[in-house]
């Protein structure tokens, strides 16, 4: 399956700052057909450096989707009976407006004057797009990690606006924890002295202390259990800005993720989306969890995996305890797995039949 | 209480027998009013969950300890979520439900009689459904042996058994009045027969009915 990225382009949106961005484009694929009703919707929300590839196979690099194994015909998302939206973040540097994109007030990047943008605002403008493809009530919407955290938002901004949210490896705040390794990802980027303040874009960039960042990302995302299969202690021979030298088989891995990392992702987005994951607090906005879910009539999935311990299970079962109090429709489980919070992204085994089954349930319930 | 020796109603429909091959899950069905919203504690890979939704329009949530488990349910579309019945009750409003059902598991929990007053307080009505340990051949093969029981029903050995705490049809009915709980109706099982006479040592298991006064 070939797709195309697309976008739309909306005059402006005003954001929880006060600030107005505007225009305002956001990046969208989408897998499947609307059906007569228009019932079918399912709104897909991508992680932290995710983008709107969600599935099939991008006709500009020819690479899958993040979560292919989970999105398409006969697969947990079924794109033969649903319809299936994925659209980069606002903030984010994959065709949706961040601070890459040229302010048309100066005619150069945003830069750090890139307004502050929560992840309201990042569902705000998904609710935009949603308007512009017809779709009034979403079947569902779903994500991992800050996917999630998008999903939450979904519930409490747009309540009667979906049918089921399903958050996986996901939380309704940062932990201490949480928000550390995303500052010290910052810190690495800013300590870069070609990262000039965030006024980059004419110069080199700070791609060390961009790769470092995502050096302690990556290791957040797997296991102690899942690193000691990947790597052990094995060695070889790699090419290193000092000549061929060997080393760690994880120093290899994490140098070429780094690099990889650099090509693809801006470090202001990177700085602007890892900051409106840390004041991201559902509870804190409303009183508690249970007051911000109120209004909300959804159907809830929960997922977490025994070995994330970035996004730990409890966490999820703190999202399902408030639902509970609140008697709402809230189904959770905490499944087995060795690859730490990347599982939500590669266990599709154990994920499929379960979101196959929840979603089938909720469509035949509308 | 069930007085008379019946054999079980015929089901509703010809699913029911075969989902509802459990006798306690025979008489819950018969319980359980149409259109009720029904707490399965214990439930599970949500069998009884799914018929009463299917046969009885009810609007049903389970609790269920075993991942393995919830996950065949997740995969029936049910509300099931993986949780200890001895801590999972507490988030739960008051009289949240219209049933609050227990079947074959208070035996197993930690602190039953916590467990028994939090089922009535989430639920306007609790149905329990547990394995008689004072059954006849319990008491016989404790006398003739001087070993822990082994039966039908209770097939495990001292070291490795789920059910920790042994409890009788009198021995229940003694915490009930301790608390001031009433019993609606209750049905003691031999088999898949209904029995009157001196259930406590010829029913191999007990349902009831109840509710606070």
């Amino acid at each position: 399956m070939i797709v195309q990225r697309q976008s739309v382009t909306f005059p402006s949106i005003e954001l929880v700052s006060g600030e107005t961005l505007s225009p305002v484009t956001v990046a969208y694929e989408t897998y499947g057909e609307l059906n007569q009703a228009r019932s079918n919707a399912i709104l897909i929300e991508h992680a932290f450096s995710g983008d709107a590839h969600a599935a099939g196979i991008s006709d500009l690099d020819g690479k899958p989707g993040w979560w292919d194994n989970m999105i398409g015909p006969g697969k947990a998302f079924d794109t033969s009976r649903y319809f299936v939206v994925c659209s980069n973040v606002l903030g984010g540097c994959s065709g949706t407006t961040g601070p890459a994109s040229i302010d048309p007030a100066t005619g150069k990047p945003y830069g750090p004057r890139f307004p502050f943008v929560t992840v309201a605002d990042m569902v705000k403008l998904q609710a935009m797009l949603m308007d512009h493809l017809g779709v009034e009530k979403l079947l569902s919407v779903a994500g991992g990690s800050m996917g999630g955290m998008q999903a939450l938002q979904w519930a409490v901004s747009y309540p009667e606006r979906c049918a089921s949210v399903v958050p996986i490896a996901s939380t309704h705040r940062h932990s201490a924890q949480q928000i550390a390794f995303n500052e010290v990802g910052r810190q690495a980027i800013v300590a870069d002295p070609d990262f000039q303040g965030g006024n980059y874009y004419e110069g080199p960039g700070p791609a060390r202390g961009l790769a470092v960042a995502r050096m302690v990302g990556h290791i957040t995302y797997m296991s102690d259990d899942s690193m000691r299969e990947k790597f052990g202690r094995r060695r070889r021979l790699s090419e290193t800005p000092s000549g061929e030298s060997e080393l760690f088989e994880v120093e290899s891995y994490l140098r070429y993720r780094g690099g990889q990392f650099v090509s693809r992702f801006d470090a202001n987005s990177y700085i602007t989306i890892t900051k409106a994951m840390d004041v991201f607090d559902l509870a804190g906005e409303n009183g508690s969890l249970a007051d911000a879910l109120l209004r909300c009539k959804a159907r809830f999935l929960a997922l977490s995996f025994t070995s994330d311990w970035l996004y730990p299970s409890y966490q999820s079962e703190e999202i399902v305890r408030a639902l509970r109090g609140r008697n709402c429709d809230v189904a959770y489980v905490e499944l087995p797995s060795n690859y730490g919070h990347d599982a939500f992204l590669i266990e599709a085994g154990e994920q499929t039949d379960i979101v196959r089954g929840f979603l089938d349930a909720t469509f035949r319930r509308l | 209480m069930s007085t008379t020796a019946e054999p079980v109603t015929a089901p509703e429909r010809p699913f029911v027998a075969e989902v509802l091959a459990r006798e306690d899950y025979q008489v819950i069905g018969e319980i359980v009013e149409s259109g009720s919203r029904v707490l399965d504690l214990g439930c599970g890979e949500g069998e009884l969950m799914a018929w009463l939704e299917q046969s009885k329009d009810c609007e049903a949530r389970g609790v269920e300890i075993s991942a393995k488990k919830v996950r065949v349910a997740l995969a029936r579309g049910l509300s099931i979520y993986q949780g200890d019945i001895d801590r999972g009750l507490a988030d739960y409003p008051d009289g949240a439900f219209d049933y609050v059902i227990l079947s074959q598991t208070l035996q197993e929990t930690h602190h039953p009689r916590e467990v028994l007053l939090e089922m009535l307080r989430v639920g306007r009505r609790a149905i329990v459904a547990f394995p008689n340990f004072g059954h006849w051949s319990a008491r016989w093969s404790l006398l003739r042996t001087g070993r822990a029981p082994k039966t039908r029903h209770l097939p495990f050995e001292w070291y490795n058994t789920p059910n920790i705490h042994f409890v009788t049809i009198p021995d229940f009915e003694e915490l009930l009045r301790k608390e001031g709980i009433r019993i609606e109706r209750s049905y003691f099982l031999r088999g898949p027969r209904r029995i009157s006479l001196r259930p406590s040592l010829f029913a191999d298991s007990a349902v009831y009915l109840l509710r606070r006064d």
